[in-house]
């Protein structure tokens, strides 16, 4: 970040530093304001005006209106303290959606990164076709959650989807599938490991570019003392994958949480309120425009992330840190 | 170890083509289930190897849905975003490596900070941000969001920054601006981090669905994963055509995916493992 040569580059070494001392009275006017190269305000103003205008801004707002009430025939707006909040916790369907929302994570989160480290671990060795096994596990990765939802509502359709015509094959009775709520919200779980950019095959795409960087000496070197193929998995990759692991809890912990794209492309929240979980109902807010109760409905899901992901973070160095002490 | 004895191959193929197979498998179904006719999936159990391929799915795509148009929406929504990414995070981003301005550190940090916020919080606002400015149900309301990602700029700024600035004074020296050192000499070297943003941003926005989903309310003005959401909802006993709308919608991204599988993945992994 130490550019001087903007300024003096022919006297000054590129790297003297923003430390170099420079008489004030070079230099103009417009640079005291807006420091040594004013273009560079030029550069960044549409990444800050959009970064800006539409994350910090919305952020402060969203706390504004969760404390508001706005009346859309006299259109005022008047104070409400945290009577939206209390409103909230009254309404069934937002205590659902939260309970929705969390049987989803604690499932869809463990599962969906033993897996993607399973399947790493799989394609991760030096095996012929290998090139055409990798394409076909990743290509779920691209292929969008809406099309998931139909796709997935389609062979579970429980009177013509090809998976009770499979069922029936092997003597099973056909099962409601995404007519029952217990079995649409697993449905959704299953749906989202398959595809999308939190699924299966993406944690395994992070993993195996992780496994890649292990050096392969240390693996050679933990079996040449001896080591079994369990022994160095646990005591020499799985240390290496640290890092990732914790990155990957976050992200399919928040990508858990802001559920919404397959909902919309399946259930749409049925049958009756089974699958409604919390970014669904914030968008049936902004739908019925109900602006007070989705800004604070957002903001109890923001603090419940923020929980989270902090714990998440904090176990992780802890875990981290008694490891290499050791 | 006896299982290599026996088998004329490895015995890991055992194992890696039945779950890559399974992976595939509703992409497949998908495909193969678009080119049947209506009879053919509207009976229980439903056929599984179909004995002749229809099209009607197609046909009855272009005569009852306004595929084209979305299809349309789509392309300009993703060309719009992906241009501007490539050049306002290229800008952002060589500002942030480069450039001595007052204030750098503390909008740098901001934009980090953007990062961690959950994308719900801002939906409200950002809509009535939208409302004010006439954009609702157009394609506009769905751009603007997106035109300046900040992983874009973190990405290209951390790139810049491993250039060897060498070339960069010296052209510099010979009076070359800014502004054409960022063109002609700097961006060139960055290929392989602008195909990155290129790629995210492209899948983004191609795939998202939610944002689309508050701002527009016309069909007109529906991107793909919209229409076919709605579509779904309409046509329910004409499951052939939904399959084919998904095998249209999700065929420009495979394409995309078969042709730079490499970039696909690195730029998927690169978040992560950089990071």
């Amino acid at each position: 970040m130490s550019t001087v040569f903007a300024q003096a580059p022919r006297e000054a070494p590129p790297r003297a530093g923003p430390g170099a001392p420079r008489p004030a009275a070079r230099r103009s006017l417009i640079q005291r304001v807006f420091g040594e190269t004013p273009t560079a305000w030029l550069f960044v103003l549409p990444a800050v005006v959009i970064i800006i205008g539409l994350a910090i801004v919305p952020l402060v707002w969203s706390l504004l209106l969760s404390v508001q009430d706005k009346d859309p025939i006299a259109e005022t707006t008047r104070y409400v303290g945290l009577r939206n909040y209390r409103d909230l916790f009254d309404d069934p369907a937002f205590t659902g959606a939260v309970n929705h929302t969390l049987v989803y994570t604690a499932f869809f989160v463990p599962l969906s990164i033993l897996g993607g480290l399973g399947l790493a671990l799989l394609l991760n060795r030096r095996i012929r076709f290998i090139g055409l096994y990798r394409t076909l596990a990743f290509v779920p990765v691209v292929v969008s959650a809406t099309i998931q939802g139909v796709l997935f509502s389609f062979i579970f359709d429980d009177q013509f989807g090809v998976a009770n015509a499979l069922l029936d094959k092997v003597g099973i009775a056909p099962q409601p599938f995404f007519a029952d709520g217990r079995q649409a919200l697993a449905l959704l779980v299953l749906a989202s490991l398959w595809a999308g950019t939190s699924c299966i095959s993406f944690c395994a795409v992070i993993f195996l570019a992780a496994l890649q960087d292990v050096p392969r000496e240390l693996a050679e070197a933990a079996s040449i003392d001896g080591a079994r193929p369990r022994g160095v998995f646990w005591h020499v990759t799985l240390p290496a994958l640290l890092p990732v692991l914790v990155f990957l809890l976050l992200w399919q912990t928040v990508e858990a949480i802001q559920l919404f794209d397959i909902v919309y492309g399946s259930t749409s929240g049925g049958p009756g309120q089974s699958t409604v979980v919390v970014v669904y109902y914030i968008y049936r807010s902004i739908r019925d425009v109900a602006y007070g109760t989705g800004a604070a409905a957002s903001y109890v899901v923001a603090g419940g992330l923020l929980l989270i992901t902090a714990a998440t973070a904090l176990v992780a160095r802890r875990r981290a840190a008694s490891r290499w002490a050791a | 170890m006896r299982l290599r004895r026996w088998l004329p191959f490895d015995p890991w193929h055992l194992v890696l083509a039945p779950v890559c197979a399974l992976l595939a498998a509703p992409l497949v179904w998908m495909t193969v289930s678009s080119f049947m006719s209506n009879a053919q999936l509207n009976r229980f159990p439903p056929t599984i190897i179909p004995g002749s391929l229809h099209v009607d799915g197609y046909r009855s795509l272009f005569h009852d849905a306004a595929l084209p148009t979305w299809f349309l929406n789509s392309t300009i929504v993703s060309l719009v975003c992906v241009v501007a990414n490539l050049v306002f995070c290229s800008m952002a981003g060589y500002a942030f490596a480069r450039l001595r301005f007052r204030g750098s550190g503390l909008l740098l940090a901001v934009m980090l900070g953007t990062l961690l916020i959950p994308y719900q919080l801002t939906l409200i606002p950002t809509f009535i941000i939208m409302e004010k400015l006439g954009l609702i149900d157009t394609l506009g309301a769905i751009i603007v969001p997106s035109l300046v990602m900040p992983f874009g700029v973190f990405l290209l700024r951390q790139f810049f920054l491993s250039l060897p600035r060498e070339v960069e004074e010296a052209a510099w020296i010979d009076g070359c601006s800014r502004w054409a050192i960022l063109w002609t000499i700097v961006l060139p070297l960055a290929r392989p981090a602008l195909a990155t943003v290129a790629v995210i941003t492209f899948l983004v926005t191609w795939n998202d669905v939610s944002w689309p989903a508050i701002v527009i309310s016309s069909e007109a003005r529906d991107t793909l994963p919209l229409g076919i959401a709605s579509f779904k909802s309409r046509a329910q006993t004409n499951p052939g055509a939904i399959m084919a709308a998904d095998v249209l919608a999700t065929l420009p991204v495979l394409l995309a995916f078969l042709a730079a599988q490499r970039t696909f993945v690195r730029s998927i992994a690169s978040g992560a493992v950089k990071g």
